[in-house]
């Protein structure tokens, strides 16, 4: 831990110096600016947390809007609304858990996506440049959310005992070998699939973002204070930053897919008859 | 033993990099056969690409989780 805080010390130290010919190395600390809003408190927001507030308020305004006077015949904001909640519909919703529990699923399924995707987009929004998915607390809260839909659902669905019953047998192992598998199915159900669906999320989108500072930043290093013909190299790294802001885009979307695909599973799972 | 000592100071950097390689190589040869075997499903059979593609979608994401955990573990455990 003491090591962990001198490198961000020593990482911190020519940013501190303004950054003026020194090759600014992307950290960890990036991910944590200082607080802007209401400083001190609970409520303390930094400017990850004011954009990820912003971007909700944009999503919900823009489904608002579309879905303000709704028509049997859409038309222009209402049809792209439409197709964007089709394609969670019929590739998520329906594909995973059928049609009757899929419609019911649909409104958290369909808010997931469209928030985690707002989310991510923010790690190529010009100004903003982190996603507010790349730091602990929302993918954590996402999953716990997940994790506490299942879990309630499924021993709705199935009464408590039935319910363990349905996350932990697994039929047609063999009885020596049942309890490992028991404990190890729990542990998945338990442990294990919050903690992937957290991690997988912030991981992405952790290094999608170091993978830009360090593309950019050794661009604008290269091109500034290279000599010789380092600063065609330096044009080289802003070429690949650029190509990589569209590889971060469609990442992006994936993982917003992913994440709600894997909730879809999950959920389906746990409320599923058949194992 | 000298020699050793003198081969380790000249090696600078930091071993996480070197950790998350490692890490790559399994989730990489993973991907590799799992994204050409959909490839060849859809190919015999495109009516049912959709399916594959899903399927292929949830398992790029247990196997990329495994290169995910080499790259974090190497921020947490510096």
């Amino acid at each position: 831990m003491e090591h962990t805080l001198n490198a961000l010390a020593l990482t911190q130290t020519p940013l501190a110096a303004g950054g003026d010919g020194e090759f600014h190395t992307p950290s960890i600390s990036e991910f944590f600016p200082d607080a802007v809003l209401f400083e001190g408190t609970v409520f303390e927001l930094n400017r990850i947390r004011i954009a990820l507030v912003l971007v909700t308020l944009v999503i919900a305004a823009l489904f608002a809007i579309a879905m303000r006077n709704p028509q049997r015949v859409p038309r222009g904001g209402q049809n792209v609304a439409e197709t964007a909640i089709d394609f969670v519909r019929n590739s998520i919703a329906l594909e995973t858990l059928g049609r009757v529990k899929g419609t019911r699923y649909l409104p958290y399924l369909v808010t997931l996506f469209f928030f985690v995707l707002g989310a991510n987009i923010l790690a190529i929004v010009p100004g903003v440049n982190i996603a507010a998915s790349s730091t602990i607390g929302l993918p954590f809260l996402l999953a716990m959310i997940t994790w506490a839909i299942y879990h309630v659902d499924g021993v709705r669905e199935h009464g408590l005992f039935g319910y363990i019953k349905v996350q932990t047998v697994v039929p047609g192992v063999p009885k020596a070998l049942a309890p490992v598998v028991i404990l190890l199915e729990a542990l998945q159900a338990l442990i294990i699939r919050p903690f992937s669906l957290m991690l997988r999320l912030l991981a992405n989108m952790m290094a999608g973002h170091i993978l830009l500072v360090l593309f950019f930043s050794g661009a604008s290093y290269l091109l500034l204070h290279g000599g010789g013909l380092l600063p065609v190299a330096g044009a080289g790294s802003a070429v690949m930053g650029l190509a990589f802001t569209g590889f971060e885009l469609f990442v992006a979307a994936l993982q917003a897919y992913i994440f709600t695909l894997l909730t879809a599973m999950y959920i389906n799972m746990a409320i599923s008859h058949e194992h | 033993m000298s020699n050793i000592l003198a081969a380790a100071d000249a090696v600078s950097g930091n071993l996480n990099a070197i950790g998350y390689g490692l890490a790559a190589i399994g989730p990489g040869i993973g991907l590799g056969i799992m994204v050409g075997k959909t490839i060849e499903g859809m190919a015999r059979q495109p009516e049912a690409a959709p399916m594959l593609r899903t399927t292929m979608f949830l398992g790029l994401a247990f196997i990329e989780v495994l290169a995910l955990i080499g790259l974090v573990a190497g921020f947490l455990f510096q």
